[in-house]
């Protein structure tokens, strides 16, 4: 995922109130990039869950959002980094239903489905990182 | 933090989201329901959503926990007002509301908790005004 970025701002995901502004911010982004409602929506949603996910089972991290181009498109980018237990299987970790906790288990696969490009990286022990980019159309 | 007010309407119980909801004021929303309803006896509960912009996984299970608690106290629950974009980001993050009652507005709200608690109390002439709201 090597975009051009135009614009970076870092964010601390430490307590609750964190998520809700990750959400602002992001949101602020997608309307700056023309995201169209639906899908400043659905990216809105997924770093909700994303950002949730460092806060509950990262044990809190950071967050980086980004105005990316790549030449012919504007988007959004997010990452999630968290220095946490990490992920021991990934590909569980994504299928539908399976929760590490007393979550749905959508979090990881549903925000898959939400975003354009989607990469999960994790260590056991290490922590884990986790991108996503959305694209205006 | 936020405390989202909760009015009473006759037997009827409206909360209405119009800020960004954290989580602990999400879970603070479902044991201050609970506490009013078990205090009120109310027969529903209308949870409007016309406001809010995103509903993720969270939000969206303390719809279906709202929904379960009100059924311990003889109450239903509707939520109205949802939005297109949330609606079709819903579906696609995979989040199935269950049994969660869903109206389009206020109104039709409002005339469902109506009609399922005659239908509860099993008073008679309930049947026409349920085929149309397309009860079942």
């Amino acid at each position: 995922m090597n975009h051009a970025v135009r614009e970076t701002q870092q964010m601390d995901i430490r307590i609750d109130s964190d998520v809700v502004r990750v959400r602002q911010v992001v949101r602020e982004c997608a309307q700056r990039v023309k995201l169209s409602l639906v899908d400043q929506t659905k990216l809105v949603t997924a770093a909700s869950e994303l950002a949730r996910n460092t806060l509950l089972h990262g044990g809190g991290g950071h967050a980086t959002i980004e105005l990316v181009h790549d030449g012919r498109r504007s988007g959004v980018k997010a990452t999630f980094r968290d220095e946490g237990p990490g992920i021991p299987d990934i590909a569980l970790a994504l299928v539908d239903g399976w929760t590490s906790g007393s979550g749905l288990g959508l979090g990881l696969s549903g925000s898959r489905r939400l975003v354009d490009e989607f990469d999960l990286a994790s260590q056991p022990g290490k922590g884990t990182n986790v991108t996503v980019v959305k694209w205006a159309r | 933090m936020d405390r989202v007010p909760i009015l009473q309407i006759g037997d009827v119980l409206l909360v209405s989201i119009q800020v960004d909801l954290q989580d602990q004021s999400v879970l603070n929303l479902q044991e201050d329901l609970a506490e009013r309803i078990s205090a009120t006896g109310a027969s529903g509960v209308v949870i409007d959503i016309s406001a809010v912009e995103i509903v993720d996984s969270f939000i969206g299970r303390m719809f279906a926990t709202i929904a379960s608690l009100s059924q311990l106290f003889d109450a239903d629950t509707v939520v109205v007002g949802m939005r297109p974009a949330v609606a079709i980001t819903l579906v696609e993050l995979g989040l199935t509301l269950g049994n969660v009652r869903t109206a389009l507005d206020l109104d039709r709200g409002i005339k469902i908790l109506r009609v399922l608690h005659e239908r509860r109390r099993g008073l008679p002439g309930t049947g026409h005004a349920a085929s149309t709201l397309g009860l079942r």
